[in-house]
């Protein structure tokens, strides 16, 4: 059986159809092409998979494509300003935080989310926060510091 | 695969309904932390899933005769972010806040946590010290239990076909009182409890303990209640050789398992150990310290 759901995303409605079995990640990447979410262990561990669902960070794994009907969902698409980089992916840029990527998308949604609720965290709150999101590349040492600076430069915005 | 039908029902009646006409094995869904990792690996393969998530009493914390009502679905970040909770219960609170990440804990529930049953829960010890009771509906209608009556041992409960745990209860806190959950794990975050010990204890007036619960996670087939330990601190002022007690009750209690998480030998030593320790900071709490 196939469910008809209406949500959005980004900002803007979207409609899709889906089985029951389908996560939300399954939804976003496979029937709407929104690739930048990533898949990695598939079981909630990783964070690679973070997205917001009506503002609370969760694992688009971890949730069926048919509970976001009638939510609104953030993935890292919409993270990008028009032509700007959100201050996140910039200080993650600068402060090379990413090695092959595919924790990335996972990290900024996560670090964004976490901004959001402590606009000035300690370094250690930053590692605790972000403890959901794996990386197996940069020993988390430079993405902690991207999110620091980060948190600095959005306080003075 | 048979087909696999959803449902969101908006009353705990037509949830009960759902589960009680269902064909083979149905599930209710609140924040899937379990249940869809379970589907996924293959464990698990229901013919119906009931998401409860829309069912308002069943998401939402209220007060209630001095106490509070926590929504059995509600997910843990926001038990984490109620002040007033939090203030009232920071035992259960900080057991909430270790199950998983934040992203978890941004779907994962209390409700979930109990039924699905493992012995290694964080939140059920600490639910279990408060003396929180759950309240269940089902095609009988609804009952009220103790947290401790739920589960029956690893994956399996004491709910009848059809029963939902709608709430739990956690009744007015008397002055002086206070509790904490702690858990020993090889790493501080995302990681599954060795050993869990849960304390609620409440003072009189000139600090003598009048009242103990203590709940120990992960060293037997389910979460567990030790009134031995309990017993150590009634009459006392919490002092050294009350806690000392208490520690060799825990360690007594305790019947672990070898696994790759920890040895049986080092799960019973380590019982004791959480446990004085959890009940030294629920003291200092009781004594209105903040920590």
């Amino acid at each position: 059986m196939k469910h008809h759901v209406t949500t959005s995303i980004n900002g803007s409605p979207v409609e899709f159809l889906c089985e029951t079995q389908q996560t939300l990640l399954d939804v976003l990447r496979d029937e709407l092409q929104l690739t930048g979410t990533k898949e990695g262990c598939g079981s909630g561990d990783c964070g690679a998979c973070s997205v917001t669902v009506n503002g609370r960070l969760v694992c688009a794994c971890l949730m069926l494509g048919v509970e976001a009907e009638g939510k609104s969902i953030e993935t890292i698409e919409g993270m990008v300003m028009g032509d700007h980089l959100h201050v996140l992916q910039q200080k993650f840029l600068e402060h090379a935080a990413l090695q092959c990527g595919i924790c990335t998308p996972g990290m900024l949604i996560a670090a964004k989310s976490l901004l959001e609720r402590n606009p000035e965290p300690t370094e250690e709150q930053v590692r605790f926060g972000l403890a959901g999101n794996l990386c197996r590349c940069t020993g988390y040492q430079k993405i902690v510091e991207a999110v620091l600076a980060a948190a600095v430069e959005m306080r003075r915005a | 695969m048979s087909e696999l039908r959803y449902e969101a029902p908006r009353t705990l009646e037509a949830a009960v309904a759902l589960l009680v006409a269902a064909q083979g094995v149905a599930k209710v869904l609140a924040g899937g932390s379990d249940l869809l990792v379970q589907m996924k690996s293959g464990r698990l393969d229901p013919a119906l899933i009931v998401d409860i998530k829309g069912i308002p009493e069943m998401t939402a914390i209220t007060t209630e005769n001095g106490g509070f009502r926590v929504g059995a679905a509600m997910p843990c970040m926001e038990i984490i972010e109620h002040a007033a909770f939090a203030k009232t219960w920071p035992g259960v609170t900080e057991a909430v806040a270790l199950i998983g990440s934040v992203q978890v804990k941004g779907r994962a529930s209390i409700g979930g946590n109990l039924c699905n049953g493992s012995p290694a829960a964080d939140s059920v010890p600490a639910l279990i010290a408060a003396g929180a009771t759950v309240r269940i509906v089902g095609p009988a209608g609804t009952r009220e239990a103790r947290v401790e009556d739920i589960v029956t041992g690893p994956g399996r409960t004491s709910l009848a076909k059809g029963e939902i745990v709608s709430s739990f209860f956690f009744a007015e806190r008397p002055s002086h009182a206070g509790d904490a959950y702690l858990r020993f794990t090889p790493r501080t975050e995302m990681d599954i409890a060795v050993v869990g010990a849960g304390v609620n204890l409440t003072l009189d007036d000139s600090g003598v303990c009048t009242d103990a619960h203590v709940c120990l996670g992960a060293v037997a087939e389910r979460a567990l209640l030790v009134p031995d330990a309990a017993a150590a601190l009634l009459g006392s002022k919490v002092d050294d050789v009350a806690l000392a007690l208490l520690a060799a009750a825990a360690s007594a209690a305790a019947t672990p398992i070898d696994d790759k998480r920890g040895t049986r030998e080092f799960r019973i030593k380590v019982a004791g150990v959480m446990a004085r320790r959890a009940a030294a900071v629920a003291l200092a709490r009781a004594k209105g310290k903040q920590s």
